[in-house]
């Protein structure tokens, strides 16, 4: 119960920012519309595949996601700057209860993510199917994998510096080493590697795959991301906890 | 019964001993006035209390249960006015206090009544629907303080409440502490000495991590020599910090 209280006051606090519009929802869909519409001027067969509409919507609900750990982080870091934080861990509220709270609220809005995306992406040509209720799906894993930085970092650093490292350091990365913008195969050498070792890429191939209903085709990918999920959803509770230790 | 006692109660950070060896008790329905110079270990006495913070030697009982292997219901009994104002910005002023009581184990009619009654008593009704982050600093911290008092503890720390408050708000709040006295145990922390005067059954004055003196405001004042409670205040912890 306690949890729950906790979560939806977290809930309110991250939705009622215009920060999450702005960037959760507005800047992915301007993104996206501004992207297909290059595309569709582009003659057919000389624009890069990854702008077709079938690859870039998956792509963008990726990009759309790395900016949970900016929300999340941004959270944190100003409840503990304001001393919100110190009046709840003198309330009955246990570390656990604390970090679900943080966590949950997070999973409904990376859904409404990508739903809201993909909407998008029908009026922009892309042919609806059930399979983007699995994409949609496709994408928890990564979606965790965000939270999870983003409650290690707001643990840790300060609310200026979560802007900059979450912001705009963090989703840039991501932005870059996903496969989203251009081809990482093109580029080759060290910059594919890292972007091989990096879940980014990998969660977007899967949620173009389960897109584009070649189920087959997810899991060898899903599972780079998942165990990013598994690793640093534990190193955050540990970080948060050490954290929680030392007030 | 004693509400509060503390054995030897040390925190040390890295270079510095906040708190040496403090031994201090408080009466069960006790308003006790902690005061001394800025940096005198107040607050980390409060945060080691309140559970916030591990001593690192010495042990200390609120209610009787131990600080170090009880927090879980010493938590459940107490509750902290912060030095800082400590309210959620977007929430408005009911739904924070709502929050808090749910937090503590309230349903929602229970939490609901509980935060009209302290918007009653606090003359909030205009606020009420406020998001905290556009009130004034003062508005703020009085609604930080009702989010203390909406539990209705038994032991109640108060660390420097009427910091930032002007005059008439502070007059308000005092008025509001004296109903209070009796019902809770209440330990509280300021620099306003005419405060801790009116207010507070016994006062203890810290200086360097522990209690130098301790008794009414009278008997400070005897002690001290004189009639004035600043008076007494200044040559009690002057002769302490040097
Ligand atoms: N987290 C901390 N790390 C290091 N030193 C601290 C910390 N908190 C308090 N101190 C030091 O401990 C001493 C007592 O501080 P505090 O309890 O806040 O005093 P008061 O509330 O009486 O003004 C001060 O010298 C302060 O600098
Ligand atoms: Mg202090």
């Amino acid at each position: 119960m306690r949890t729950i209280t906790f979560a939806s006051r977290n809930t309110k606090e991250i939705t009622r920012d215009i920060l999450t519009l702005i960037f959760g929802i507005a800047f992915p869909l301007i993104l996206l519309l501004l992207l297909s519409a290059i595309n569709k001027a582009i003659p057919r067969g000389y624009g890069p595949t990854n702008f077709q509409i079938q690859y870039l919507a998956p792509g963008i609900t990726v990009f759309g996601l790395s900016f949970l750990s900016l929300f999340s982080s941004m959270l944190i870091a100003k409840d503990r700057t304001t001393g919100f934080v110190l009046r709840l861990f003198t309330s009955p509220l246990r570390p656990s209860e604390f970090i679900l709270g943080y966590t949950m609220p997070m999973i409904p809005i990376a859904l409404t993510q990508s739903t809201v995306c993909y909407l998008c992406a029908l009026f922009l040509g892309l042919p609806f199917s059930a399979n983007l209720l699995a994409a949609v799906a496709v994408n928890i894993p990564i979606a965790i994998v965000f939270i999870a930085l983003g409650l290690m970092f707001g643990s840790v650093l300060s609310e200026k510096a979560v802007g900059g490292i979450c912001g705009a350091l963090l989703t840039n990365l991501s932005a870059w080493f996903s496969n989203i913008w251009f081809d990482t195969s093109m580029v080759g050498g060290a910059f594919e590697t890292v972007s091989n070792i990096l879940p980014f890429s990998h969660a977007v191939k899967a949620a173009q795959a389960a897109a584009a209903g070649d189920f087959g085709a997810i899991f060898p990918e899903l599972w780079w991301v998942v165990a990013y999920a598994v690793v640093l959803t534990a190193a955050a509770v540990a970080v948060f906890a050490v954290k929680l230790k030392k007030n | 019964m004693e509400a509060i006692k503390t054995e030897k109660l040390v925190k040390k950070y890295k270079d510095k001993t906040a708190v040496k060896g403090l031994e201090l008790t408080v009466y069960q329905g006790e308003l006790y006035g902690l005061l001394g110079v800025n940096g005198a270990g107040k607050s980390t006495t409060i945060k080691m209390l309140s559970c916030l913070t591990q001593p690192t030697s010495g042990e200390a009982w609120v209610m009787g249960r131990s600080i170090k292997n009880e927090a879980e219901q010493v938590k459940a009994i107490m509750n902290v006015s912060p030095q800082e104002t400590a309210v959620a910005a977007k929430l408005s002023v009911r739904e924070n206090l709502e929050f808090i009581a749910r937090i503590y184990g309230c349903n929602k009619k229970e939490s609901k009544e509980k935060a009209r009654k302290m918007i009653e008593d606090f003359s909030m009704e205009e606020i009420a629907k406020c998001r905290a982050a556009t009130l004034s600093g003062g508005w703020q911290r009085r609604l930080s303080i009702a989010m203390a008092l909406i539990t209705q503890p038994d032991v109640l720390f108060l660390d420097e409440p009427t910091l930032g408050l002007d005059v008439l708000a502070r007059r308000e709040l005092w008025k509001y502490i004296e109903e209070l006295k009796g019902k809770m145990t209440i330990i509280l922390t300021t620099h306003y000495l005419e405060e801790a005067e009116s207010l507070c059954d016994r006062i203890g004055i810290m200086a360097r991590g522990a209690l130098c003196a301790e008794g009414t405001a009278e008997e400070l004042k005897t002690k001290a020599n004189t009639n004035d409670f600043e008076e007494a205040f200044i040559t009690i912890a002057g002769e302490n910090t040097k």
